[in-house]
């Protein structure tokens, strides 16, 4: 299970650590009262604050406060009473102020962990070292004039939880399962809506490699990667980077490095001699925060019920293999849904059409569970009408899709489409005895002692029924009668 | 502690500041005479002091609640941009 990679002068081991940037889910800006919804005109959401005019004092948005408090507990980390924000100083054209306020010393959070799980079933637990609070970037476009880029202010002083793990991923495979822990970790509790693509979700990645046992190698940081395939994609590839080059008599340079999505291959953006120097300092704008413990003991007892939690609970009180019960909580709203399904009824067989048919025809149709045609409700009752022989697994198939189309309660469908399943002995005997007096010459071969016409016979006979036969009635039956 | 022409210029340049070459080593003096001035706090006896993160003690942070009080002032916000286009800032193309 351990990802090694094997050099020309033996093996090497990958160290990774990760740098995530959540967008905090809150309506203000972390220091401002402008609002943070996506997709405003162009700085129509900027207060002067984020516009870094002169005179202007920064007031904290407690609401953020309690969403990185609430993240901390879901990372199993320390909620330290007092934290202190500082200034992280340079210049770019999307940072007004010329500074970001950050946290340095003394983050509101530190000290957590993550278990992620492996294809393999094992589980891995993540150090988590800090979560700290701090402003976003605006906006650059460099492709709308061919000298200028424009400034878009409107997500500048939006709150980040900047989430950082320790050292301890060992492989792409690890990072990418640490990445959607994560991911469903913030959307369980609702402080990040956890989307990659559109920028809410951002990873930087801190890659070395070393031989197993030895301290850690040299790192680069590969820097703002949008998606789980390519985190996973990019570490792959510059940690083979870094052992062909040590191999090869070179040394790794500290350095920030860039991946190219499209040749699935990173390059340096600017080495440690050109790097940059934050200066941070305490931000002589904002004494330090301190929490109020009766707050912090509030949101703890308010905490959701977290995936790791929800899993133990299904597989408990539900009987699920953890493959199954892993599935179904990575995202809450499927949790959710499977919870209504499975209510009063059989759950093992629930979880199986979700993840079985349900899923197919979402993805088939580009739905969210939350769209889904098919009410948890319908899909429960679908399946007590298998279980009591109303129908059969075979025909649920088609309930189901007529149920995907028309939006209709199974018994609904199952009455207007006569597609209820026969059980009637005389109604399957006078099937049998049809299609067997239309082929006298095969009735005679299996009797002769061709014993696998019955496959044959039983085809015939249930596409005769409309596939309707209840097929333990119809397979018995079908052998008495051909015994003579 | 003392401070070169390297140090003194690499500083100009994190700070944006343009410092003609024959100005450095004025500069190089100041600014070692700024630094040793403040070094003159080590000499103070620290131990068993917690250290002190900010001058405003038995206050609290101000907070404010996450309520949407402010923006719809783009045309103040843009007012002193010494280039605006469509809404926008425009500053000489910046592309890493």
């Amino acid at each position: 299970m351990s990802y090694i990679i094997k050099g020309e002068t033996g093996d090497w081991e990958i160290v990774v650590g990760l740098e995530v940037h959540c967008e905090v889910i809150s309506k203000a800006k972390l220091f401002s009262g402008a609002a943070t919804a996506f997709g405003a005109e162009a700085n129509t959401q900027v207060s002067f604050i984020d516009a870094g005019f002169p005179g202007m004092l920064p007031v904290i948005n407690h609401e953020c406060v309690r969403q990185a408090i609430r993240t901390g507990f879901g990372l199993n980390a320390t909620i330290n009473k007092k934290s202190i924000f500082a200034r992280k100083n340079y210049y770019y054209a999307d940072l007004p102020n010329g500074y970001q306020i950050s946290q340095s010393d003394m983050p509101i959070i530190s000290d957590g962990y993550i278990d992620v799980d492996l294809e393999d079933g094992s589980t891995r637990r993540i150090g988590i070292e800090r979560l700290h609070l701090e402003q976003d970037a605006g906006k650059l476009m460099h492709d709308q004039h061919p000298t200028k880029s424009f400034v878009d202010l409107n997500r500048a002083g939006v709150a980040l939880m900047e989430i950082v793990s320790r050292p301890d991923i060992r492989s792409p495979e690890e990072a990418g399962a640490y990445l959607r822990k994560l991911r469903s970790i913030v959307r369980y509790i609702g402080s990040c809506d956890g989307n990659m693509d559109e920028g809410s979700m951002r990873c930087d990645a801190n890659v070395s490699v070393r031989r197993p046992g030895e301290p850690f190698g040299t790192r680069a940081e590969i820097k703002n990667v949008n998606s789980i395939r390519f985190v996973m994609q990019a570490i792959e590839y510059e940690a083979m980077r870094q052992v062909e080059l040590l191999e090869s008599g070179g040394r790794v340079v500290q350095e920030t490095r860039k991946f190219d999505s499209v040749k699935g291959e990173t390059k340096s953006m600017r080495s440690k001699e050109t790097a940059m120097d934050y200066r941070y300092f305490y931000d002589p704008d904002l004494i330090p925060l301190v929490l109020d413990d009766e707050e912090v003991e509030r949101l703890k007892r308010e905490m959701p019920e977290l995936p790791d939690a929800k899993k133990k609970r299904f597989m408990e009180d539900f009987g699920l293999p953890a493959y199954d019960a892993g599935q179904l909580v990575a995202e809450k709203e499927t949790a959710a849904y499977f919870e209504k399904a499975a209510a009063g009824h059989d759950a093992k067989k629930v979880a199986n059409w979700i993840m079985g048919d349900l899923f197919a025809t979402l993805n088939r149709l580009g739905k969210k569970i939350t769209e889904s045609p098919v009410s948890p409700e319908n899909l429960g009752k679908m399946v007590d009408l298998i279980n009591d022989g109303t129908i059969s697994s075979r025909i649920a198939k088609d309930v189901f899709q007529f149920m995907v189309e028309e939006g209709k309660s199974p018994d609904l469908i199952i009455e207007e489409k006569g597609l209820k399943q026969v059980t009637d002995t005389s109604a399957i005997e006078k099937i049998i005895d049809e299609v067997m007096a239309a082929n006298p010459d095969k009735v005679a071969e299996y009797r002769a002692g061709k014993d696998k016409l019955i496959g044959w016979f039983v085809g015939q006979t249930m596409r005769a029924s409309q596939g309707k036969a209840n097929p333990g009635m119809l397979n018995e039956l079908l052998k008495k009668k051909l015994a003579g | 502690m003392s401070i070169d022409k390297d140090a003194v210029k690499r500083l100009a340049n994190l700070s944006r500041l343009r410092i003609p070459e024959e100005n450095l080593d004025e500069m190089v003096g100041e600014i070692t005479k700024i630094i040793g001035w403040v070094e003159q706090l080590q000499d103070v006896n620290t131990d068993g002091v917690a250290p002190m993160n900010s001058v405003v003690e038995d206050m609290k942070l101000p907070e404010r609640e996450d309520v949407i009080t402010d923006g719809n002032i783009r045309d103040q916000v843009l007012a002193n941009a010494p280039e605006q286009m469509d809404g926008y800032f425009l500053v000489p193309k910046v592309v890493e």
